[in-house]
């Protein structure tokens, strides 16, 4: 960084360049990777400083101009914790866990059959899975909750199960899909030559293969099923609230105190960031449906 | 190209175990069983409940009014389309999801350019530049309701405030810009992320040719580049628009869709007309308009995601 004088494009540069365009001057470089870090900070900023305010007194949270050093203290999550949020983070917990398990158990069969072993209308039943994201569930949201509150399955952790698994099935399905299309076709052909049963194919053929698939496909579930909302608010309350809708009711009950609901903020997203880091390879092939790699 | 060719050696297989081959109807069944429960399920939760909408929407039925339900027929979308609260409302929700998706896929294209490059630093960078859209939403709107916008003690307006415009109250006066902005903070990484998984699709022996013939650096981008990353960004423009048409969070958050309904958007106000105003055949039609017009838009998504990205199973 600290040689950034005005030298035209020297074999080094060329060298550690991956790129394939040519005649781009080092201190061109330089000036690319400052702006790109400045512009990666500049993005990331909000979330740091939501995380800096979480571990500040409520006095240090409110200065103009804005406070970037001061004591730290633990004394927001503290209150976060004993105003609830322990129960809410375990619903999100099992809401996203036992959806996610189910899904999986729902997906990875279906995927197969509109991949290695083809059903008659393939086309056909993966536009249907796909149309069912594309409807918005606020258009349902009313019968189901009719339906629900008339099985007395209101604020009932079960009835989130229920309705996640629904939500991130077809992305799942499309995902993996995408990955078991991924296997050798050879690798098939040749259990086919063995004699090998279906079952026997898939566990020690196919799995192999697709393993990170599932993975991937687990995390940009549970990414889904956590930081979901409109569901939980419509039909849950104080037993099986998640913590999006712990979120909503801490700053009715306790007030918009920055400090305070930037550490209830930043317990909400924690996980989620770091699932999201770890599949972040994987996110635009969920997102997309597994349109895109 | 692969199926084409398991499609070729299937008769094969299927001699040896005729009883079982491709087209019989144990065949079928056995293919079909591992598909069932997925279907099924889907079918029952998410299909459903729709056409009970449907069956709503000809009702009149008020919750808090035991006893008023009856058979109204078409009358509820007469007062829907006469509403013009909801048509104010159809605009908003059209600029917000149009305003969202093209200044996030513009933002998101140069976010593109300039990782698509090695720099020292590269991961980290783009692990920063993904954050935002992984923040739980309710968690970024109340970050950006109070934290970055407050009009004293907010971050935008102390950033600002050089420039002559430090004391604006964003979430009263601009309420529909406010919500826009935490919601092109969250959605530009995903279209970085697809835009980039577009720039580095593209074909190295190309570039390589273009720049050994003497193409500069512009003509190679708008020649090769951009129309090699159309269908990446018009399958970032649809996805968009798929996601954020039903965009909740934010405004529930931010705005309570006001002052007024100047930042509701269709899905906040049925759920207003459903949740606060009780009113289950007025909230079903609307839902069913929304249906309609989210229909409309997805059929173009999923032609789009059909045609381009997976032509690979035509044959199925």
């Amino acid at each position: 960084m600290s040689t950034s004088t005005t030298t035209p494009a020297g074999p080094s540069a060329a060298a550690t360049d991956s790129e394939p365009r040519p005649r781009k001057s080092s201190t061109g470089h330089v000036i690319l990777a400052i702006v790109s870090w400045v512009v990666g900070i500049v993005f990331f900023f909000p979330v740091l400083w939501m995380v800096l305010t979480a571990f500040k007194q409520e006095a240090d949270a409110y200065t103009s101009p804005p406070k970037l050093f001061f004591a730290p203290t633990l004394d927001q999550f503290k209150e976060v914790l004993s105003a609830g949020a322990a129960p809410a983070l375990l619903n999100s917990l099992f809401a996203t866990v036992v959806s996610t398990i189910l899904v999986l158990l729902l997906a990875i069969p279906a995927a197969f059959a509109v991949s290695l072993r083809p059903v008659a209308k393939t086309r056909d039943v993966l536009f249907f899975f796909i149309s069912t994201k594309m409807l918005p569930v606020v258009a349902a949201i009313v019968p189901i909750y009719v339906v629900v509150n008339e099985i007395h399955a209101v604020d009932n952790i079960w009835t989130l199960v229920v309705l996640y698994t629904a939500m991130n099935l077809p992305i799942a399905v499309w995902m993996m899909r995408s990955f078991f299309l991924e296997v050798p076709g050879a690798l098939l052909e040749a259990a086919s030559i063995d004699g090998a049963s279906i079952g026997r194919t898939m566990r020690e053929v196919v799995l192999p293969v697709v393993s990170p698939g599932i993975a991937a496909t687990a995390l940009i579930c549970v990414i889904f099923a956590w930081n979901e909302f409109f569901i939980a608010v419509n039909l849950t309350a104080a037993q099986a609230g998640t913590v999006p809708v712990f979120l909503v009711g801490f700053i009715t009950s306790e007030g918009l105190y920055f400090a305070k609901l930037c550490a209830a903020a930043t317990l909400a997203a924690l996980p989620v960031v770091i699932a999201g880091w770890v599949a972040q390879n994987k996110l635009v092939q969920g997102l997309s449906f597994g349109a895109v790699k | 190209m692969t199926t084409t060719i398991e499609a070729a050696t299937a008769p094969k297989r299927a001699a040896k175990r005729p009883e079982h081959g491709p087209g019989s109807k144990a065949d079928g069944w056995s293919r079909r069983f591992p598909l069932l429960p997925a279907l099924v399920f889907t079918f029952i939760v998410t299909q459903l409940p729709f056409v009970v909408t449907i069956y709503y929407s000809l009702e009149s039925w008020n919750l808090v009014r035991p006893g008023s339900r009856h058979f109204v027929g078409l009358s509820n979308y007469a007062q829907v389309f006469t509403d013009s609260q909801f048509r104010q409302v159809t605009l908003n929700t059209v600029v917000l999801t149009v305003g969202s998706v093209l200044i996030a896929v513009a933002l998101g294209l140069l976010l593109a350019l300039m990782l698509n490059r090695a720099f020292p630093g590269r991961g980290v960078v783009r692990t920063l530049l993904i954050t935002p859209f992984l923040i739980t939403p309710v968690a970024a709107a109340l970050l950006w309701k109070t934290t970055l916008l407050d009009p004293t003690y907010g971050l935008v307006n102390f950033v600002l405030k050089p420039f002559g415009a430090g004391h604006t109250d964003w979430i009263s006066s601009f309420p529909l810009t406010a919500v826009m902005m935490a919601i092109v903070w969250q959605w530009t990484p995903f279209m970085m992320l697809l835009i980039l998984a577009g720039l580095q699709s593209q074909p190295d022996d190309v570039l390589e040719a273009a720049g050994v013939d003497g193409a500069s650096n512009f003509a190679i981008f708008r020649e090769i580049t951009i129309p090699h990353l159309r269908r990446f960004i018009e399958l970032g423009i649809v996805l968009g628009t798929i996601y954020l048409i039903n965009v909740f969070d934010q405004i529930y958050m931010m705005t309570q869709g006001g002052p007024g309904i100047a930042s509701s958007n269709l899905p906040f106000y049925i759920y207003q007309r459903a949740f606060l105003g009780f009113d289950v055949g007025q909230s079903a039609a609307m839902g069913v308009v929304v249906a309609i017009l989210t229909t409309i838009v997805s059929t173009f998504a999923l032609r789009l995601i059909f045609r381009t990205f997976s032509g690979n199973e035509a044959s199925a």
